[in-house]
């Protein structure tokens, strides 16, 4: 029994990394890529500062919006200290709160 | 006492001297309201990421300092008022530098703790190993 077959494989929420590839789906750009590892823990970086915006930058959108976790594969954890750590740049003026497109 | 940082940012349409007496004006006040200076950084010239009181660049600086709350809230209150300075970023920095150091030293005992293992086949400690290794 192939539990993945009912319905859209979408609806599904599936964690695969590989889209899979039907009509129904084509289009589709949801799928994150494979299990990204945690920048943060891979590098054992303990202190996610505001001021270092090269590091920082990386996980903000074209937009200055923050990426979500799936997108960058972070940690929560991480994701939470990363959150707070763009708040403040954006506060200092080192990011943007929003550009536009 | 506690360890702050403040960053601030001064206007760049002054001379570079001014931009100078300023950021000792500011370090002048911060002793007086008690306050340690540990570290001055000037940062320079610098984009700014959205306009800030109509300018588009500024001049960055960044004071490290131990001292109490007190302290904090009277360089404020003058950074505040000071023209030169149009927006400044204050953070205690002491809690989130005691968690990292403890971090690190639970990441450097339990290196230190696996490693004699590790060569140990199919055995209890080769199961922690890899889980050290997973993090």
């Amino acid at each position: 029994m192939n539990g993945k077959r009912n319905g859209k494989p979408e609806a599904r929420g599936t964690r695969s990394g590989a889209p899979t590839t039907s009509a129904a789906t084509a289009g589709r750009k949801q799928y994150f890529r494979r299990r990204k590892v945690c920048k943060f823990c891979d590098e054992k970086i303990d202190v996610i500062d505001y001021k270092e915006v090269k590091l920082i930058g990386q996980f903000i959108s074209e937009r200055g919006k923050i990426l979500p976790r799936r997108l960058t594969g972070t940690c929560s954890p991480h994701q939470r200290l990363l959150a707070v750590a763009i708040k403040r740049a954006r506060n200092i003026a080192l990011l943007p709160f929003a550009t536009k497109l | 006492m506690h360890r702050y940082e403040v960053l601030f940012i001064l206007r760049p349409d002054a001379p570079d001297d001014e931009i100078d007496k300023a950021i000792t004006q500011m370090e002048g006040y911060a002793a007086a309201a008690g306050g340690k200076l540990e570290k001055t950084e000037k940062w320079g010239r610098r984009k700014l990421a959205y306009r800030v009181r109509g300018h588009r660049e500024g001049f960055y600086a960044l004071f490290v300092l131990e001292g109490t709350p007190h302290t904090v809230s009277e360089l404020e209150r003058r950074m505040k008022v000071a023209d030169a300075i149009i927006k400044f970023l204050t953070i205690r920095i002491d809690e989130e530098q005691k968690r990292a150091a403890k971090r690190a030293e639970l990441r450097a005992k339990k290196l230190s703790r696996q490693k004699p293992k590790q060569p140990a086949p199919a055995h209890a400690s080769s199961h922690q190993a890899a889980e050290a290794g997973q993090v």
